[in-house]
């Protein structure tokens, strides 16, 4: 008898009871998550690697993970490749602007869907995720060739003029971000504002802006680093340096894009024809591109670690799915 | 007294209007006008003269060439669907799974949920290009087994196509399941617990609860992560369809120029939308079908249970007298 209820409490221990989990299963668990985390860091983990590799290791088909010697060569190749402090700073321009423009303007968006009631709201709303939907090659050619009747292309104002118009990247999703903030700030605190005089605006900066702050923290963040990322409407606006601008903007990812001819034009600049087609040249070609695409994505990697808590979030304060 | 309440209530939605006031000039001007240009530029031939451009009529001369003598738009459009169509299932499922196992009492969720949330900060076309051509998107066990030779050599060609496509890239399309991830993990964490709890002691095991509470509730997130990764894989960097279009745009021959390019991306923006609203539908409908499932086998239930109490009633009657 004592025996057999020993075994039920092993038993318990091992499959788990009604709700909580046993033994067997969260070994079974972090393994699957554990391996799984691996598979999805793979990518990172072996162009890190390969970033670092020298040239007699690149040629070793052994040698997969451990490198015999660590060099820091390809990173300074890349970083003349891709001449980046200059395009740094460029992107660093392009993407900062914009993303707080970004950030103001979907927050008064989102604080007039929230706090105030008119007619059309809903309607509007509707056009909120339109603007999500409708895929941008549909607009791309009217828009381009308005920013050139305007003379703006290849300036920075095509990114910062729908940024701060509320048409920026994905500036549903932040429209919807705010607009579920601020529907649960409590409305008496803007009632007794209004009462003490408060104008509207003097309202919104008091309240909606210092309680809406981890809401825009957010937003700012993922706009940041979707501007930064973003190629398709950078190459296109701003890409191609005609219409009389001779300096065109050029952030990191679209250098990143052209690695390949940069670094051919870099060979022959510094060793001249021969080494642009020597044998050797293609396969540290690898390294240095992984080393620049490193480059480009290292500044995304520290923000993200340092502030994750504000991207994973995200989710929750959007209101998507459903309080 | 009615006068100054109507007076305060426009006054106030005024002051609605006058927040959305830069969204509102943002979308007529970045959004609904293009809209419109390039519909109107879908039914033109627009030629660039050197005194601007110049239009004429053609009805739907552009959608008919779309699709009976350009050779490579509608394939690719097909096999953007056949492979969007797989990989969001292979998304849904696959998010959910991890979302799940996040979502049991386990150690270090945050560091996993930080991890599996990582690639929305990296992926970008150039820096996905890299991958790609690195190979580094693959898992290496199904190249050296040689999955995707026997795929080939067994499946028809439309479905070996986007299938092998898939395994190639499998790392590539978890990629996508970030935010999916996140969504499914708040939906699941509404879940009231004791609807598990009471179906254990009614004697369901975890398959059961799994398809009675699990996914019935997160129907809702299911329809959302599906609009998400449709509309994210529709517009990512490295879709062919947009790339095409974008070329067709500045190309001068036969089938180029803004009249073909618009028509192509509204044939793309209009199947995207059918897709979207066939995705709403599936999930809508199901929910109706099972209600009513539900509805009359509860009703079966009840006639059985009433017919049960009227027998015992008359048997306890005849039991009656009989004593």
């Amino acid at each position: 008898m004592a025996k057999s209820a020993k075994w039920q409490k092993t038993k318990k221990k091992l499959i788990g009871g009604l709700v909580e989990l046993g033994l067997v299963q969260k070994i079974f668990l972090y393994v699957m998550l554990i391996s799984l985390c691996f598979v999805y860091v793979y990518p990172i983990l072996h162009m890190g690697v390969t970033s670092l590799k020298s040239l007699t290791d690149l040629l070793d088909p052994s040698v997969q993970w451990l490198p015999h010697e660590l060099t820091i060569e390809n990173y300074t190749k890349a970083l003349d490749v891709m001449g980046f402090t200059e395009h740094f700073l460029d992107t660093l321009l392009v993407t900062v602007v914009p993303a707080l423009a970004q950030t103001f303007s979907c927050a008064l968006a989102g604080y007039a869907f929230a706090r105030f009631r008119f007619k059309g709201r809903n309607f509007l709303m509707m056009c909120v995720l339109l603007t999500f939907i409708v895929p941008f090659p549909v607009l791309m050619v009217p828009t381009y060739t308005m920013y050139a009747d305007y003379g703006i292309l290849s300036s920075i104002w095509t990114m910062i003029l729908p940024a701060i118009t509320g048409q920026g990247l994905r500036a549903a999703i932040f429209i919807l971000i705010y607009r579920a903030t601020y529907e649960q700030i409590p409305f008496s605190l803007d009632e007794a504002a209004r009462v003490d005089g408060a104008s509207e605006a003097r309202v919104f900066f008091t309240i909606g802006v210092p309680l809406g702050l981890p809401a825009m923290i957010t937003s700012f963040l993922f706009s940041f680093v979707w501007y930064w990322n973003e190629t398709y409407t950078t190459s296109l606006f701003m890409g191609n340096a005609s219409f009389g601008h001779t300096k065109s903007i050029s952030t990191l990812v679209m250098e990143l894009a052209q690695f390949e001819e940069s670094y051919l034009a870099y060979l022959e600049k510094v060793g001249g024809w021969a080494a642009k087609n020597s044998g050797g040249a293609n396969i540290q070609n690898e390294a240095v591109t992984m080393a620049g695409t490193i480059l480009t994505i290292a500044p995304l990697l520290i923000v993200y670690f340092c502030l994750q808590r504000y991207f994973t979030d995200a989710i929750d304060r959007s209101g998507i799915t459903g309080e | 007294m009615k006068k100054i309440r109507i007076g305060l209530v426009t006054r106030r939605e005024m002051k609605g209007y006058i927040f959305l006031l830069p969204w509102l000039i943002g979308f007529a001007l970045f959004f609904a006008l293009p809209l419109v240009q390039s519909f109107i530029y879908s039914l033109n031939d627009v030629k660039i003269t050197a005194n601007g451009r110049k239009m004429s009529f053609i009805a739907f001369e552009n959608y008919r060439y779309l699709f009976q003598d350009d050779t490579v738009f509608v394939e690719q459009l097909k096999n953007f669907y056949a492979d969007a169509i797989l990989r969001l299932a292979v998304i849904l499922v696959f998010s959910l799974v991890i979302a799940m196992m996040l979502n049991q009492n386990i150690k270090g969720k945050g560091v996993f949920r930080t991890l599996f949330f990582l690639p929305i900060i990296v992926v970008s076309g150039p820096v996905l290009e890299r991958l790609v051509n690195e190979g580094a998107t693959t898992v290496p066990l199904i190249e050296s087994y040689g999955i995707n030779g026997i795929v080939e050599a067994v499946l028809p060609r439309a479905l070996a196509r986007p299938l092998s496509g898939l395994f190639s890239q499998l790392i590539l399309v978890l990629w996508y399941s970030g935010v999916p991830i996140l969504i499914y993990m708040t939906g699941l964490q509404k879940i009231n617990s004791s609807l598990y709890e009471a179906s254990k002691i009614d004697g369901a095991n975890g398959w059961i609860s799994f398809w009675k509470i699990t996914l019935p509730s997160l129907r809702p997130m299911i329809l959302i992560n599906g609009v998400y990764i449709l509309v994210f894989l529709a517009t990512t960097g490295i879709n062919e369809v947009i790339a095409t279009i974008n070329d067709r745009m500045f190309s001068t021959t036969v089938g180029g120029g803004y009249g073909h390019a618009s028509a192509m991306a509204w044939v793309y923006a209009l199947t995207l939308a059918v897709t979207l609203g066939i995705l709403v539908l599936v999930t809508k409908e199901r929910k109706a079908k099972e209600v009513a499932i539900i509805k009359s086998r509860e009703q079966i239930r009840i006639e059985k249970l009433h017919a049960e109490s009227a027998r015992k009633m008359k048997g306890g009657k005849r039991h009656g007298k009989k004593r």
